[in-house]
């Protein structure tokens, strides 16, 4: 019970001091307001204690002097009242108290001119320490024995004490002093109650204490305003930085003055200026690019169209045409074919270098993506009698841009019937939370150690590459990974000589999405787990994983993205 | 009785190899060669489709589709070099029917005009209704509240198609087929941008559709007669 109540305070402590941390950590003021009413509160107790000691010395100091003015005045005084009295006589006891009575009278009488010392009681005794017989008149009893030792020695002595009287101690000065009579030495002591000073000493400190806590209330809310002078610009300057990063790029940090804030506010604008500017120039460069781009592609296709038309309109004649003539025509249109491919592919790439592409994703059923590439090069695999075998799951949705997603798969399906030296090649689709992934396997040619890695390579082409019945343009793997790459994913090679090879693309089911794993393995299932878990990919000759091409952004554990399959 | 194409392109040895293969598939052909004067040459010759170049001196291509679209429900399609989808939702969006990107096959130029024109022979009278809408098919004529609806053809066939079998959802791919006569899969953004002018026009809320409504990761279908 208890221990978890200690636990619970200490856990309330601990998360007090978290958000206390906090605070101090992101406000400057704060931190400067502490500061200061720390400093300050040590300043002014040092103050306070030397002022009040030098105060509470010199009253003290005076009362002395006053105090023993007053002895010496009465002692003379005495000395002359009782120069006859012998106190071991009997009525002695009637002359001290007249003599006392006298003393106080005439002391009362002239404290309108001489330096007063205030009241006191004054205490007259016999000095016969120990006798039995002492003789006094006055409070005897306050005198205490150790300053009644020090006059009985015959000299004059001063102590402080306190002094119970009615039922209250008060602070006492006892100065005490012996006087001489023909028949022996008296002692005078004269009491002078402190409780005046004292009163004095607790008006002083208590206005002390006052007067310290306003200074410090004083000082924190200077502390605060100077402050805040100087922190309000900073926080306007770091809002507007913020609002700068978040692209509004027209925020300026409004300067007044000359002085070192303002001066930042002048570097800060001048560089957000320069930034604007360079990402204005950019901007500009995509433009133009863009543009180039467009217009190339206007200029060309143009008369690109009409030379196609004009050769479709020959080749649907070319039964009447001579052999040679009918032969160049229909060389004609298949090398036009080519060359429209190339320059769409051309265009398409550029688009994607200059970063002008944009993802149109949507949300769909890959398999229906999937079934339109296979649709397409449907023809392709029965010219050369490639058998396709379809694993594509129903009911896949994910967030792509179905059109470029057709594109690459069409590119993938192609690539594979041309190596596939008429094996089958066999489509599979597969999807886990995060991925959805297309992975085209054939049993041909398959790729030599390294290969697999150039396969992406703008216009490679491998040494044994067989003729090519799709007419690629060289471009179709390269603009299948940019595809890729735009949808954050992955597109992966893997191959062996005389096994053949396999292409993965991996997309994320959502926009933005980060890709971990993929659902479907890239090579024959034992070797690829390899990979899956990250180990580094097997000795080179057998499995050779491209990097991930997607660009997502670096894994949290450091392993790049050239870490190898994932 | 002969289809009239009119060819507004800029480019002469195109216009011309167009006129060639067009005639040779039986159309009767007009070129013009500036922007400007399409529309005049729209009203004049009251062509059964045009075929417009979107890269025009002059008037821009766009901005003559929108020229034409503002009296006229004529078919247009547009040829563009341009594969950008903006460019190609752009030219859609200003009131072409259909798109051909340049380079083309002949072939495939007459189908898509082809499928423009065909729309000549008799239909049966039939009269649908969606929501508050009612369609009289052989009159070519849609009605709301009373009032008459001006669609181009295009815009009435997708109409049509929708609400002659009211509780079938329609995909993208099933309405190219029908509606623009496409075979193969085509370009979706037709449909997309097509149902968009639809809803603006027969839609009393575009933005809360009741006749044309979208059927998620699906299609359309017909809202409720």
């Amino acid at each position: 019970m208890i221990r978890r109540t200690v636990e619970q305070v200490r856990q309330l402590a601990a998360e007090l001091a978290v958000a206390w941390g906090a605070i101090w950590r992101r406000s400057l003021q704060t931190r400067v307001v502490i500061s200061t009413l720390a400093l300050s509160t040590a300043v002014v107790l040092v103050l306070g204690f030397v002022i009040q000691t030098q105060i509470a010395g010199n009253i003290l100091q005076a009362k002395l002097d006053d105090a023993q003015n007053q002895i010496e005045s009465g002692a003379a005084l005495l000395e002359r009242e009782l120069a006859g009295v012998d106190p071991n006589r009997e009525g002695a006891q009637g002359e001290l108290n007249n003599a006392l009575d006298r003393l106080t009278n005439a002391s009362a009488s002239d404290a309108a001119g001489a330096p007063a010392a205030g009241a006191f009681r004054a205490v007259l005794a016999t000095t016969a320490i120990g006798a039995n017989s002492s003789v006094s008149a006055g409070p005897l009893e306050d005198v205490p024995a150790d300053l009644r030792q020090s006059v009985a020695d015959g000299a004059r002595a001063v102590r402080y004490g306190t002094v119970d009287a009615a039922g209250t101690s008060v602070p006492t000065m006892m100065i005490g002093q012996p006087v001489r009579t023909a028949n022996g030495d008296l002692e005078f002591y004269l009491l002078f109650p402190l409780d005046s000073e004292q009163r004095t000493l607790g008006l002083v400190q208590s206005t002390l204490i006052v007067g310290g806590l306003v200074l410090l209330l004083l000082l924190a809310g200077i502390a605060s305003i100077i402050t805040r002078q100087v922190v309000r610009p900073v926080r306007r300057a770091a809002e507007i930085a913020e609002r700068f990063a978040d692209g509004h790029l027209d925020e300026r940090l409004p300067v007044q003055g000359d002085d070192e804030l303002a001066r930042l506010g002048d570097s800060y604008n001048e560089m957000a200026g320069s930034i604007q500017e360079q990402i204005r120039q950019l901007e500009e460069f995509g433009a133009l690019q863009r543009r180039f781009t467009s217009d190339v592609s206007h200029e060309l296709r143009t008369p690109l169209t009409t030379v196609r038309m004009a050769a479709d309109v020959l080749y649907a004649s070319r039964d009447q045409l001579l052999p040679a003539l009918r032969r160049s025509s229909e060389l004609l249109v298949t090398e036009l074919d080519r060359f429209e491919a190339l320059l769409g592919d051309l265009l398409e790439i550029s688009r994607l270098d200059a970063g002008v592409a944009e993802l149109g994703a949507e949300r769909v059923d890959v398999q229906g993506v999937v079934l339109r590439a296979v649709e397409a090069v449907r023809g392709l695999a029965d010219e050369s009698g490639t058998p396709l075998q379809l694993d594509l799951p129903a009911g896949v949705y994910a967030d792509v841009d179905s059109r470029r997603v057709e594109r690459i798969v069409r590119n993938l399906v192609a690539n594979a019937i041309d190596h596939s030296e008429a094996r089958p090649v066999r489509i599979m689709l597969a999807a886990d939370e995060n991925a959805v992934a297309v992975l085209v396997r054939d049993h041909g040619v398959g790729l030599r150690p390294g290969e697999a890695g150039l396969v992406f390579n703008r216009f490679w082409r491998a040494e044994e590459s067989r003729a090519r019945r799709s007419g690629g343009t060289g471009l179709g793997l390269s603009i299948a990974v940019e595809d890729a790459r735009l949808h954050g994913g992955w597109l992966q090679a893997w191959g062996e000589p005389g096994k053949g090879a396999a292409f993965r693309l991996t997309l994320p089911r959502e926009v933005g999405g980060v890709l971990e794993s993929s659902p479907l393995p890239l090579g024959p299932d034992g070797r690829d787990k390899n990979t899956q878990r990250g180990r580094p990919p097997g000795p080179v000759g057998t499995s050779v994983p491209t990097p991930p091409l997607g660009w997502a952004p670096v894994p949290p554990d450091g392993v790049a993205a050239a870490g190898g399959a994932r | 009785m002969k289809s009239r194409v009119l060819v507004v392109d800029d480019d002469p040895a195109l216009a011309e190899m167009l006129t060639i293969v067009l005639r040779g598939e039986g159309f009767d052909t007009a070129v013009v060669g500036d922007g400007t004067r399409a529309l005049p040459a729209v009203r004049e010759l009251r062509p059964d489709v045009v075929l417009l170049d979107l890269m025009l001196p002059g008037m821009n291509g766009i901005d003559v589709c929108r020229a034409i679209r503002t009296e006229s429900g004529v078919p247009i399609v547009m040829l563009t070099a341009k594969t950008d989808t903006v460019d190609i939702v752009l030219g859609l969006e200003s009131g072409a029917d259909d798109y051909v990107v340049k380079p083309f096959k002949p072939k495939e130029l007459i189908a898509r005009i082809r499928a423009r024109v065909r729309r000549t022979e008799t239909e049966p009278a039939e009269q649908l209704s969606i929501g508050d809408v009612t369609i009289d098919v052989p009159a070519h004529q849609v009605v709301r509240a009373g009032e008459s609806i001006a669609l181009t053809p295009l815009e009435f066939d997708l109409l049509v198609a929708l609400a002659r079998k009211p509780r079938q959802v329609f995909t993208r791919e099933v309405l190219l087929e029908q509606v623009w006569g496409y075979r193969h899969a085509a370009d979706t953004r037709l449909v997309n941008v097509h149902v968009q002018r639809l809803r603006s026009k027969v839609e009393r809320d575009p933005e809360h559709p009741e006749v044309v409504l979208t059927v998620r990761g699906v299609g359309y279908k017909a809202g409720p007669p």
